[in-house]
């Protein structure tokens, strides 16, 4: 298939699903399914119609088409302008085979750096979510049971101040603070606790840091949110039947807030393992995140075919390996979304 | 044989505000006991101190003649029946009977044995496997019973189990826990503020008011010989009659009040010139008496007929009386709008202070 076939295949796609369901909508009305009154006789024809204009227009051109066309475009190969459209342009794995290859012709070694990087960046995620919820858990099971409502109100505000600042900003703010002439090595030097500077952003210490403090919230809202909807009075229950404190938070609170788990993890690791700023900023010389070799894809290669299959391999990794674990953990999507 | 749980000059503050004053009393081990009294009387703040999810301020709480102090709610000898009951949503009804046997590290198949057994008793054994939100009201109730006792704990606490169930199910609820109580024979502290209930269930009741305790004793000790006023006008339906105590002797009182001079029992021995209220119950009140202790002439203003009884609303020169008939009395029921004499025996009447 020729790539001007593909552009079109591409354009009508999101229109045909589009068409389908509203047929599918129009037999079940006739067939008496769906019996209330009609979506334009609720909300009058030019409400409606807005309504359905706006969001239409909105998802296809905002959300659909965009990311159907760097699906399309990760399957082209890298032409000069003028070759586009021509007799090379066809669709072709190359892009797909230079991230585990390193070549676009040969399989004989493993694209060993960008794999590495990629694996590392999963891990590394992994890693930042754990270590958020570890951080998160106890703070959000604190506001939503424990403390006192202008206690709450004021642990809300230390928490999103922080988050007035840009995400660039906040970056720049950990190397101040952890950088070889920083404030943290010159506090342990004037301390005595050392007495060469420690490099704290090549051990990257910087990078997790700035990582997990860049989404506290998103881990934070969705945990508070969950654990806020217990009864105080189950937790009382399984304390008076003899529960020692660990005990009720594996036995009730961990497994009732467990869609609110589900929610802020899946949201922190893929916001982790997609960051830009925080490596960009944070991450010392020897580490190298995924994100940033994509935006060179794009950005120094001037391959957008390729950097549009490394963000493709990025996102279908994540979404495999969040349905693994809410698979795991016997959830369902609609669960987390509650 | 110590007390099953003794409560000795316990005070409990929350900040200014003194929940629970100087509560002394016993309870006796395999005892039905109830603490009745209105909302915020300081009644389930006593339940949950014993449990141990409050410290009293000054005083102690002694189970089984051991002091609780500094023992938590998860190592007492207790286990509490909530009003909203706390089931766990997340486990089955079987799970959640054997949720305390659980974190006491018993194995899974004793425990699950021993749930099923317990569900036998409260007549729940076939719904070992339901999520709890699958079962009834009254099925929930049963299920936190059964969960409460089998951890099997000396004191079984139930803070107001039953007020969320319908009027039916409260009834035979009553009769229910009453029959587990003596299957079981363990003590039962029961909270409430529907004197039907702690008159139908409890060997004793302690009457609760604004954090003290009133009253102790037996449904018709604390019916019939009420101690303070508070009493006699929280524990049933009662006439209060306020005035000044004008003549006391041999156990009687005589006050005057806004309907003429009436005579009562005067327990607490109240001297002359005390303000005084006198306390008569509506079935105490018998109408169409020329003779009695005490006579006052009322106009019948309303009958509600409500078959077995009959309820009057009577006013005697600008004072309400209710008056309660029985069936046999309210044959021939008074004329509405035409005075009547009502009369009753001063052995029927209270003189405590107002």
């Amino acid at each position: 298939m020729r790539s001007s076939d593909g552009h079109v295949f591409v354009l009508a796609l999101p229109f045909v699903v589009v068409a389908v369901f509203a047929a599918m909508a129009w037999v079940d009305r006739r067939r008496g399914v769906n019996a209330g009154p009609g979506f334009f006789a609720r909300n009058g024809w030019p409400v409606g119609l807005f309504l359905l204009l706006a969001v239409t227009l909105w998802a296809l051109f905002m959300i659909v088409l965009p990311q159907l066309f760097m699906v399309e475009m990760s399957f082209r190969p890298k032409l000069p302008p003028a070759a586009m459209g021509g007799a090379r342009d066809v669709y072709t794995l190359e892009n797909y085979q230079y991230f585990l290859f390193g070549s676009t012709t040969s399989t004989a070694s493993w694209n060993a750096t960008h794999l590495n990087a990629f694996w590392r960046t999963i891990l590394a995620s992994i890693l930042v979510t754990a270590g958020n919820f570890a951080f998160c858990y106890p703070l959000a099971f604190y506001m939503a049971q424990v403390a006192g409502a202008a206690r709450v109100r004021l642990l809300l505000l230390l928490l999103i101040a922080p988050y007035w600042l840009n995400e660039i900003l906040r970056a720049f703010a950990f190397r101040v603070i952890l950088g070889t002439s920083g404030v943290l090595n010159k506090l342990l030097f004037g301390a005595g606790l050392i007495d060469a500077p420690v490099d704290f952003l090549g051990m990257d210490v910087g990078l997790y840091a700035g990582l997990s403090y860049a989404y506290l919230l998103l881990m934070i809202f969705p945990l508070y949110n969950a654990i806020e909807s217990l009864d105080g009075r189950l937790i009382e229950a399984a304390r008076d039947l003899g529960a020692p404190w660990w005990r009720i938070h594996k036995d009730i609170v961990i497994p009732f807030a467990k869609p609110g788990i589900g929610s802020g993890c899946t949201l922190v690791f893929m916001l982790t393992s997609g960051a830009l700023a925080a490596p960009l900023v944070l991450g010392g010389p020897r580490s190298l995140w995924f994100t940033p070799i994509v935006y060179d894809r794009f950005y120094q290669a001037f391959n957008w075919p390729q950097g549009s299959a490394y963000a493709f391999i990025l996102l279908l990794t994540c979404i495999a390996f969040v349905m693994a674990v809410l698979k795991l953990g016997r959830l369902n999507l609609g669960e987390i979304t509650r | 044989m110590t007390d099953a749980v003794e409560l000795d000059r316990m005070t409990v503050r929350f900040g200014d505000f003194t929940a629970v004053e100087q509560a002394s009393l016993g309870i006796r081990q395999g005892e039905f006991f109830s603490f009745l009294g209105p909302s915020g009387c300081g009644k389930t703040t006593i339940l949950r101190t014993i449990s141990g999810f409050i410290e009293p301020t000054e005083g102690a709480v002694r189970i089984g003649g051991r002091d609780m102090r500094g023992i938590g709610a998860n190592k007492r000898p207790t286990a509490l029946i909530f009003q909203s009951l706390a089931l766990f949503p997340m486990m089955s009804v079987a799970e959640n009977v054997a949720y305390g046997l659980r974190v006491r590290g018993v194995g899974q198949r004793e425990r699950m044995a021993k749930a099923e057994a317990l569900l036998n008793v409260v007549a729940l054994g076939d719904q070992a496997g339901k999520r709890v939100d699958e079962l009834s009201g009254g099925q929930r109730q049963r299920v936190a019973i059964a969960r409460a006792l089998a951890v099997e704990p000396q004191v079984l606490l139930l803070d107001e189990p039953l007020s969320a169930l319908d009027l039916k199910l409260r009834q035979h609820m009553r009769n229910e826990l009453r029959a587990i109580q003596r299957r079981v024979g363990i003590t039962f502290i029961y909270i409430t503020h529907d004197q039907g209930e702690a008159l139908t269930m409890s060997d004793r009741i302690a009457v609760m008011n604004r954090g003290r305790i009133e009253q102790v004793g037996d449904g018709r000790t604390v019916y019939e010989v009420p101690e303070t006023g508070f009493v006699a006008g929280f524990v049933g339906e009662t006439n209060a009659l306020p005035g000044r105590v004008i003549e006391v002797g041999s156990g009687l009182a005589v006050v005057e009040t806004a309907v003429g001079r009436l005579r009562g029992r005067n327990p607490k021995g109240l001297g002359v010139g005390a303000q005084a209220v006198l306390f008569v119950r509506p079935e105490m009140l018998h109408p169409g008496l020329d003779e009695a202790d005490n006579l006052l002439s009322a106009v019948v203003e309303e009958h509600a007929y409500e078959g077995n009884l009959t309820h009057l609303a009577c006013n005697a020169g600008g004072t309400r009386l209710t008056v309660l008939l029985g069936a046999a009395e309210s044959r021939n029921p008074p004329v509405e709008g035409v005075p009547v004499g009502i009369g009753f025996a001063a052995a029927d009447a209270f003189v405590l202070a107002g």
